[in-house]
C-alpha cells in the first residue's frame, strides 16, 4: 500500500459527469485521521502508520485506549487503525491525513464489514442453480448431493452448505474516485461499498493497478 | 445538512419548469457531434414521471412517422438544455401507459390550456 485512509460509509447517491451522465456513487466521509504513531522497519521491523478516526468523548474509552491517545497527547478517537504503507517519511505523529491524500481518477480498494444476512441457503450464499419450481420437480433451492452412498461415501470439507451470510470484511477491488473535496473532507467513489451506512471503511490505492 | 442533500442540492438546476404527466413539451437537448455541440428538440407529450429529487426522469412520447419513439431524461442532467412546455393535458391517470395502444384521433390528449 502507498496511501491509506479511515472513513466512514454515509450513503449512496448519483452525480453527473462531465457527458452529463449519470453515475452512481457511494459517499465517504474520511479523515481528518491523526497520526498516532509511526512503526519504521528499524524499531518493529515493518513500516506502518497508526490512525485514529472520528471524535469521541474520553470517558467512553477504556483506559488502555485511552492511554494511546494521552502518551502523544492528542484528542481521542473512536477508531484505531494500523495502516500498513510502504513508506512512511513524509509522516508524523499528529499530523493529520485528508481526503486529498487521493485524487479524482484514482483507482482505489475499498475494505469494510458487509451487511449480515443472517442464515441463508447455498443460493443467496454460494450463487448455486435452484431446481425447477413446477413440473412435480420438489426440489427447489435445496443443497443438491453432498457425498453419494458408496462412492466417494463421505462428505468433501468445503462442500457448500447453508449457514451465516455477511457481517465479515469484504474488500471491493479496484473502483474509481470521482471526486474528492478536501475542504469538506469526503470522496465519492463509483459504485458500492461494503456495509451499512455509517460503518467504517478503509480506502487505499488498488492492487490491481 | 447532512452530505449527501447538501451533495444533490449542489446539482439541482433551479429553472425546472413544473412539468406534469399529459403535458406536450418540446425537450432541447445538448447533441455531441465529432467536436461540435448542438441543440436538438424532441417534442411530445409527458408519458409519465419518476422518481424525486435529483434522479428524477420523464418519459416523452411522440409518434414520429408511423413509430412511436419514447426518450426518458434526467430532470437535472446537464445535457436537458431547457424544457418547454407547450400545452397543458387533462389526464386523470399518473402513468399514461394505455397512450401507447392508442392510434389516430383516440390517441389524442385534451388540453385544459
Amino acid at each position: 500500500m502507498k496511501k491509506a485512509l479511515l472513513g466512514k460509509k454515509v450513503g449512496m447517491t448519483q452525480v453527473f459527469d462531465k457527458e452529463g451522465k449519470a453515475i452512481p456513487v457511494t459517499v465517504i466521509q474520511v479523515g481528518p485521521n491523526i497520526i498516532i504513531q509511526k512503526k519504521t522497519l528499524e524499531t518493529d521491523g515493518y513500516n506502518a502508520i497508526k490512525v485514529g478516526f472520528e471524535d469521541i468523548k474520553e470517558n467512553k474509552l477504556i483506559k488502555p485506549i485511552r492511554g494511546q491517545f494521552e502518551k502523544v497527547k492528542l484528542a481521542t478517537k473512536r477508531y484505531i487503525r494500523e495502516l500498513r504503507l510502504e513508506n512512511v517519511d513524509s509522516y508524523e505523529v499528529g499530523q493529520e491525513i485528508n481526503a486529498d491524500v487521493f485524487a479524482e481518477g484514482d483507482r482505489v480498494d475499498i475494505s469494510g464489514v458487509s451487511k449480515g444476512k443472517g442464515t441463508a441457503g447455498v443460493i443467496k450464499r454460494y450463487k448455486t442453480s435452484r431446481g425447477p419450481m413446477s413440473h412435480g420437480s420438489h426440489f427447489h433451492r435445496r443443497v443438491g448431493s453432498i457425498g453419494a452412498s458408496a462412492s466417494p461415501g463421505k462428505t468433501f470439507k468445503g462442500q457448500k452448505l447453508p449457514g451465516r451470510m455477511g457481517n465479515e470484511k469484504t474488500t471491493i477491488q479496484n473502483i474509481a474516485v470521482v471526486k474528492v473535496d478536501a475542504e469538506k473532507n469526503y470522496i465519492l467513489v463509483k459504485g458500492g461499498v461494503p456495509g451499512i451506512r455509517g460503518s467504517l471503511v478503509m480506502i487505499k490505492d488498488t492492487v490491481k493497478a | 445538512m447532512d452530505l449527501i442533500t447538501m451533495i444533490e442540492n449542489e446539482q439541482l438546476k433551479k429553472d425546472v419548469p413544473d412539468i406534469r404527466v399529459g403535458d406536450t413539451v418540446k425537450v432541447y437537448v445538448k447533441v455531441v457531434e465529432g467536436a461540435r455541440e448542438r441543440l436538438q428538440a424532441f417534442e411530445g407529450y409527458v408519458l409519465k414521471i419518476q422518481g424525486g429529487g435529483l434522479s428524477k426522469t420523464f418519459t416523452v412520447r411522440r409518434v414520429a412517422y408511423g413509430v412511436g419513439v419514447e426518450r426518458t431524461f434526467p430532470v437535472h442532467s446537464p445535457r436537458v438544455d431547457r424544457i418547454e412546455i407547450i400545452r397543458r393535458g387533462k389526464v386523470r391517470r399518473a402513468k399514461l401507459n394505455y397512450m401507447r395502444k392508442r392510434v389516430g384521433k383516440a390517441a389524442k390528449i385534451k388540453s385544459t390550456m
